[in-house]
């Protein structure tokens, strides 16, 4: 196949979020306080992580099963969690 | 018999359990979390602290030390292995026990005496405990919030798992759980510390109930 052996490096971004369902006492605690700022009609808010990082793959549908796999396995508790994940 | 503590980089509660193994009349050494065997030990305790920095999430990197290996495996032998505050974290992250340890509701940072009450004798840590018995333990957490599914909540009911449950919920577990055990019984996790209620100068021996059961069983396996 063309370029046999060649990789190349993928950005990666995965937002890690709480499952719907499962309560967030940091989202909750700043919905509580936006209001005493000033800043009214503020609803739902959720807070996560966003991690990036760089994979090396020799195509981006392999760099994405690698990137589901350390997310299952790693990044994200699967019991709380949930991750979206974007190749950029 | 002898009781192994394991610590990781960030522990900081393994010379208490040392200690409170001591006073519950056993003897108890320390073990590295990057080796990778448990040695000649009969019963393991996963102490508090901050396993690498509670880095991710408490307990997500712990559970991939060189030790979790010997620890999984001595657990599925039906040896008896005990996670207290970070340790019952690192267990849940290294699916030895169900479900996660959320941030408290609330936000707070929780440092006091709390009251459990042991719910089921089944555990090796509450086999010489009386059900419906009320114990003051200390807890000092922030992510002691016990989450589920339904499904895992259904079994764990179902299958008498649920061992220790506040009796006032100071930080929104579901269903009160302060402690719960695998399907066998042996693999053991709580929030709050019983070793740091096992001498008078520590203003309560009440923990001392709870490792006295987990020493009787590490003796019997």
């Amino acid at each position: 196949m063309a370029g046999c052996g060649q990789v190349t490096s993928f950005p990666v971004l995965v937002e890690v979020t709480l499952r719907p369902g499962i309560a967030d006492p940091q989202g909750a605690t700043i919905e509580r306080a936006l209001p005493a700022l000033g800043f009214d009609s503020v609803e739902g808010v959720r807070v996560g992580k966003a991690i990036r990082f760089t994979v090396e793959a020799p195509d981006a549908e392999t760099a994405r099963s690698r990137v589901d796999d350390l997310c299952q396995k790693f990044l994200t508790n699967p019991v709380i969690e949930d991750a979206k994940v974007t190749i950029e | 018999m002898k009781v192994g503590v394991v610590v990781f980089p960030g522990s900081n509660c393994e010379f208490d359990v040392v200690e409170g193994v001591g006073n519950a009349g056993g003897d108890a050494e320390l073990l590295w979390h990057g080796d990778s065997s448990l040695g000649d030990v009969d019963a393991v305790v996963l102490p508090g602290g901050f396993a690498h920095g509670d880095y991710l999430r408490p307990g997500a990197i712990a559970r991939f030390s060189p030790i979790m290996g010997a620890v999984s495996e001595f657990a599925r032998g039906g040896g008896p292995v005990l996670g207290i505050c970070n340790g019952f974290q690192v267990l849940t992250e290294a699916g030895l026990l169900p479900g996660a340890l959320q941030k408290n509701a609330g936000l707070k940072f929780l440092c006091r005496s709390v009251d459990v009450r042991v719910d089921s004798t089944r555990s090796g840590l509450t086999s010489g405990a009386s059900a419906g018995q009320v114990l003051r333990l200390p807890i000092n957490h922030f992510e002691g919030n016990y989450t589920c599914d339904q499904h895992t909540l259904d079994a764990l009911q179902a299958e008498d798992r649920i061992v220790l449950r506040y009796v006032d919920n100071p930080n929104g577990a579901t269903d009160n759980i302060a402690g719960i055990c695998s399907p066998e019984g042996n693999v053991v996790g709580l929030m709050p510390h019983p070793e740091r209620a096992s001498d008078e100068l520590l203003g309560s021996t009440d923990g001392l109930v709870l490792l006295r059961s987990f020493l009787a069983v590490a003796d019997r396996v």
